[in-house]
């Protein structure tokens, strides 16, 4: 990564004492999101997609369906399989080429964060059992990156699940016909796992952050998160979190899935 | 001013005139279907000369330009300095008008440290950088805001004119590089933020004209909001 694109010094400086009297450059608060958009339907293609986009930063999310056979150790349930793709086009600090270290955890963090909140249920997802089930690929495009991708992607993961369809299935072949899709949504239980990321710099706990704050972030933790049930957790940058700053962003974590929640709920039907 | 109004946004292949009438300047190209630009920016026509002021793309330095860069690597007798150019700049230690201590250059900037200075020379070797004149030097506070470097221009205005009203109405110290990066210093946080919003709103209309009537237009509508 080039340093120069990251944010300079004395620019981090001047958050940092603009954080020590409660205020962000943006006019937000500690705790504030940005506003918050989305637009479904975005691929014809794609069985179930999704565009999100958080203040600058906008991602798109499609699942598509696939046949594929069960792993030896789970022979009745369906497959999950999460990608990232960090376009150079959403930022100069991506390059094309295989996919680095920050599209990997994005990508797990959002894989896990779904699957450990138990929200899909692999075991109706089964055709025949040993031979044939069901594969959801989640894939996510950054467009735009301005910071918290990874709040984005959560967001745009869940959505775009809830309103997948099945793909026309010819039982006589065993293939997929692909381009017509049925009205069966995907099994998905009631769960709405988000993940939101709080941000340490400083003293100061604050969630959303821009590129710029995201820059001077000294501790990053993930939290997957659906009212009340914490099924993930992911911590990133260098430094320590102590047992009063995590109490901290759990209470922060619940305020904002609630306030998220009452923003994407009419997605969700 | 009567130029001014014949001022139009092109896109790379567009075609700007047809016919011989007109002559190919910067940033365009003469073929069949007539002079088409070759750069995204303002088309202008002077005297039958065409010429496309670009908007986007990256910054070439030029002898005597001011430019704010940040130190990248510190050697036995200078500073390497990025300066948002494709080649890095050299800062030589003759060319800082104080004593440092020759074992202890980073004493004086380290690496990371934002710095003003002026290009004094580009040469086969590189671009040399000096700190020998006025209001150059290291950068110890403030803000740092990017813009495209081809709307530099616009920023500082005719005459500095668009400058000096930012400067007035928020009273901060800001100091504009010609490779994009502006300074921002002020007596209090909400000032500098102030100022940069300013500079961010100008950057975005940078194709308009008349903007300085536009720029004072919007510092009444936000006045109240900062006081």
């Amino acid at each position: 990564m080039d340093k120069f694109q990251t944010t300079s010094e004395i620019t981090g400086e001047r958050i940092k004492q603009y954080l020590a009297q409660g205020k962000r450059f943006d006019g937000r608060k500690l705790d504030e999101l940005r506003k918050i958009e989305i637009e479904v339907g975005v691929s014809k293609k794609a069985e179930g997609s999704c565009r999100v986009r958080i203040g600058k930063t906008e991602v798109i999310v499609g699942i598509k369906m696939g046949i594929g056979t069960p792993y030896a150790d789970s022979p009745n349930k369906g497959n999950l399989m999460t990608t990232a793709e960090l376009t150079p086009l959403s930022s100069p600090r991506f390059e094309p080429g295989p996919p680095r270290f920050e599209a990997i955890e994005l990508s797990r963090v959002i894989d896990r964060g779904i699957r450990e909140s138990k929200v899909i249920d692999f075991e109706k997802l089964c055709i025949k059992e040993g031979e044939k089930v069901w594969t959801i690929f989640i894939d996510i495009y950054s467009i735009n990156n301005d910071g918290n991708l990874m709040d984005a992607a959560g967001i745009g993961a869940i959505i775009a699940l809830k309103n997948a369809r099945f793909p026309k299935y010819d039982e006589k072949n065993e293939q997929i016909v692909f381009g017509e899709l049925t009205d069966k949504k995907l099994p998905l239980s009631d769960n709405i796992p988000i993940a939101i990321t709080a941000h340490k710099i400083g003293d100061n706990i604050i969630i959303d952050p821009t590129q710029e704050e995201e820059d001077l972030s000294e501790a990053r933790v993930t939290i997957g998160f659906s009212d009340g049930i914490i099924s993930s957790i992911q911590k990133g940058n260098s430094a320590p979190l102590s047992f009063e700053e995590m109490e901290k962003i759990l209470e922060i974590v619940k305020k904002s899935w609630k306030n998220i929640f009452k923003k994407i709920e009419k997605f969700l039907e | 001013m009567a130029t001014e109004n014949k001022r139009k946004v092109v896109i790379p292949g567009e075609v700007i005139a047809k016919g011989d009438d007109f002559l190919p300047g910067e940033g365009t190209e003469k073929t069949d279907q007539g002079i088409i630009a070759l750069r995204f920016g303002l088309a202008e026509e002077i005297n039958k000369l065409i010429k496309v002021i670009p908007l986007s793309g990256v910054y070439k330095p030029r002898r005597g330009n001011i430019v704010i860069g940040k130190v990248e690597n510190i050697t036995f007798n200078g500073w390497v300095i990025d300066i948002n150019a494709p080649e890095n700049a050299f800062l030589s230690l003759t060319e800082v008008p104080r004593y440092v201590n020759k074992n202890g250059l980073d004493e004086f900037m380290d690496i990371g440290d934002m710095v003003v200075a002026k290009i004094w020379s580009i040469n086969k070797r590189g671009i040399d950088l000096s700190l020998k004149s006025r209001g150059l030097g290291k950068i110890d506070e403030g803000l740092i805001v990017k813009i495209n470097p081809h709307k530099v221009p616009r920023i500082i205005g005719r005459e500095g004119s668009m400058i000096n009203l930012i400067k007035n109405k928020t009273r901060c110290n800001i100091t504009v590089g010609q490779n994009g990066f502006i300074w921002i210093k002020g007596e209090t946080i909400d000032d500098e933020l102030f100022s940069k919003k300013a500079i961010l709103f100008i950057a975005e209309r940078s194709y308009l004209s008349g903007l300085t009537e536009e720029v004072e237009k919007w510092f009444e509508q936000n006045k109240e909001k900062t006081k």
